[in-house]
């Protein structure tokens, strides 16, 4: 019986070599998302977490990438202010991400691009439109296009199409995404020979819009410019319709998600915005992988942020795949040498400012669906 | 001058939900001389149950309407009551500092736990319209239904409140108790029901504030109380802390003039402007537009 002890720690020995061996055969290679999963814009959160999993569920079944699986980090910021620079220090110190995907908004984007860009994370923002987001540093990525280019796309369609004249803005001055779009549609409205009338104010999280919406009534314009996110829109839309404003409004892809019709209901109804793409192009790519949505997410048909969530991972995976590592020098570079990249929201290419260069899509909402308009190249 | 017209009858509506809470906050303040910072929260809990009465109903009637106000009234008053039995009745005797702290920590517990996703989640939802909707239009100004109702519903439940507390023995019995609580306990007034009765009332008009608001603003959150709450706070004392038609006025000043600061250049500082308005008023009459000045004895 004496040996018995000698046999116990032979076993524990053993043991922990075992552990240690699986621990390291079981390594993943860690990638890093924020998203409002809750909160004021969880529609927008949740709709590219859902494509960002779908495109991280797909790499795997196939094998993962540089023979790892890859495993996805993802974390809350409940539509806070100040909570996505806590969660991405604590994702690249604690979890060791070896790269960052998100904010879809470019305030919270922002606050996550210093911190990735310090410690030499590569980050993609799958839909933050804000110019100043890349601008950050050479770590900085998006896959969308950006503000300059939104805010002309609109500013033609209201000329061109809704033959808006005096044109009033709305904007959000709490919000990066609305200052900068409502900035790029003026400049380009009014060098085409619009007139600005007025523009009004407002603030995240603001419920009434009645005193700004009466003060434009009274300006006499033939159309509205919110560039903003949906909860605001959608009731900006209804108090104007209460007010017995039945002129166009428009705004830009923060717009895009069912809360828009569910709360604006029919005074949503003929409005328009521009988006990354739309679940109606008959392209073969967009049509498997709105295919692939519905079967994982039980029949829900993809916006555009749920596409750009799945671009942005793919556009990664394709990165560490052409790196042949997760070093942060070594993945950025590949992620800047991204070209004509086979995306969901049309072929990615990443210029010098670490931008997309894509087309946008102008959506109208008709009989509470979201219906194509037209594509306009950039 | 139509313009200025609709925006006096916005501000008037945005007030008259301000002036409902405000009330509670005041009432409160006028029996047990602090401030209960969790009121703002029983708001919210009002909207969230006409959210959820709301999708039991058939939506659109006058009777529904009223169903979800009663029952949004009568859960707040349950709310109150209980807040005031397990969080603030056993400090009773402690210094009001306490007290005060544990209001903000029942506001928090409250917060939470309806933005718990098992509960209520932190996503805003869309409260159904359960009053009917129509719009009328009188010249140039257009009168949305829900805005009259607003307006309707808060001056009846003040004129209510006035009768209570001024003709009633229950509210003889308040304002006893909001003069000399000691006094009243010797001639025979039972504080606790008094105390009990004062809070079930202030967060029954909080909830109706709630849904109010929610059908003006149909987007319902568990944070949605926190600047109208503030708003109301100040507005309370901006007419008076402890004094009832104050409250009221203080919120309709506040109401009115927010509104009309949103729909001038100067939007952007439309609380900036609000509040300088209320610290001009206080350097001048520091105990509020309607409040009496007391010396406190130390």
């Amino acid at each position: 019986m004496i040996p018995a002890p000698r046999h116990l720690a032979a076993t524990v020995v053993l043991a922990t070599l075992f552990a240690a061996s699986c621990a390291r055969q079981s390594t993943a290679i860690k990638v890093g998302e924020i998203a409002s999963l809750t909160g004021k814009e969880a529609a927008f959160g949740q709709s590219s977490h859902k494509g960002t999993v779908l495109a991280i569920e797909e790499l795997n079944r196939a094998g993962g990438i540089l023979g790892q699986q890859l495993e996805l980090v993802s974390e809350d910021n409940q539509t806070k202010a100040g909570e996505s620079a806590t969660i991405a220090r604590k994702l690249i110190s604690r979890d060791k991400v070896v790269a960052l995907l998100g904010e879809v908004a470019s305030s919270r984007s922002l606050e996550m691009a210093p911190i990735a860009q310090s410690s030499h994370i590569p980050m993609i923002s799958p839909s933050s439109t804000n110019p100043a987001v890349t601008e950050t540093g050479d770590y900085i990525f998006r896959v969308c296009f950006i503000d300059p280019f939104q805010g002309v796309v609109m500013a033609k369609f209201a000329r061109d199409t809704l033959k808006v004249r005096k044109v009033a803005l709305l904007t959000s001055v709490s919000s990066a995404y609305s200052v900068g779009l409502a900035k790029y549609f003026k400049e380009r409205f009014v060098a085409d020979g619009g007139e600005l009338v007025m523009e009004q104010k407002f603030s995240e999280g603001d419920k009434d819009f009645k005193a700004q919406l009466t003060a434009i009534k009274a300006a006499g314009v033939d159309g509205i410019f919110v560039p903003g996110y949906y909860t605001e829109a959608a009731l900006i839309c209804k108090q104007a319709r209460d007010l017995g404003l039945a002129l166009p409004i428009f705004g830009g892809d923060g717009w895009e998600a069912p809360q828009l019709t569910e709360i604006g209901g029919r005074a949503v109804e003929g409005t328009y915005y521009s988006t990354h793409y739309s679940p109606e192009n008959k392209t073969p790519a967009v049509q498997e992988f709105v295919k692939k949505f519905q079967q994982r997410w039980n029949g829900e048909t993809p916006d555009a942020m749920a596409a750009l969530g799945y671009d942005s991972a793919m556009v990664l995976a394709d990165a560490i795949k052409r790196a042949g590592s997760t070093d942060g020098a070594k993945l950025r570079d590949a992620i800047a040498a991204t070209k004509d990249y086979p995306g969901v929201t049309g072929a990615t290419t990443i210029d010098a400012e670490r931008n997309a260069t894509k087309s946008a899509v102008v959506i109208t909402v008709k009989d509470g669906q979201f219906k194509f308009v037209e594509t306009v190249a950039p | 001058m139509s313009e200025f017209l609709q925006q006096l009858l916005n501000g008037l509506s945005l007030g008259a939900i301000y002036a409902l809470i405000a009330l509670g906050y005041t009432m409160v303040y006028g029996v047990l001389r602090f401030i209960n910072f969790a009121h703002s929260d029983v708001f919210m809990v009002g909207a969230i149950i006409g959210y959820y009465t709301g999708h039991h109903l058939p939506p659109g009637t006058v009777g529904s309407g009223l169903v979800v106000l009663a029952a949004a009234m009568a859960g707040c008053a349950l709310l109150g009551i209980v807040i005031e039995r397990f969080a603030y009745r056993p400090l009773r005797n402690a210094p009001t500092l306490n007290v005060l702290i544990t209001a903000i920590g029942v506001s928090l517990l409250l917060e939470y736990t309806f933005q718990n996703q098992h509960v209520f989640g932190a996503a805003p939802q869309l409260f159904p319209p359960v009053f009917p909707v129509k719009n009328f239009q009188l010249g140039g100004l257009s009168i949305s239904s829900n805005q009259l109702i607003v307006i309707g519903v808060a001056a009846l439940l003040m004129v209510a409140l006035e009768f209570i507390v001024h003709r009633t023995k229950i509210g003889t019995a308040m304002r006893a108790v909001s003069l000399n609580p000691k006094a009243a306990q010797l001639v025979g007034v039972n504080i606790d029901v008094v105390i009990s009765f004062t809070f079930g009332l202030g967060s029954a008009l909080a909830g109706a504030g709630g849904i109010l608001y929610a059908l003006n603003y149909p987007s319902v959150e568990p944070l949605m109380g926190v600047v109208p709450g503030l708003k109301a706070f100040i507005a309370a004392i901006l007419g008076g802390i402890g004094n009832i038609p104050g409250a009221a006025l203080g919120g309709l000043i506040l109401g009115t003039v927010e509104t009309f600061v949103s729909g001038s250049q100067w939007s952007t500082y439309k609380d900036a402007i609000a509040f300088a308005i209320l610290i001009v008023i206080l350097l001048f009459r520091p105990a509020g537009i309607l409040g009496k000045f007391t010396v406190e004895k130390v």
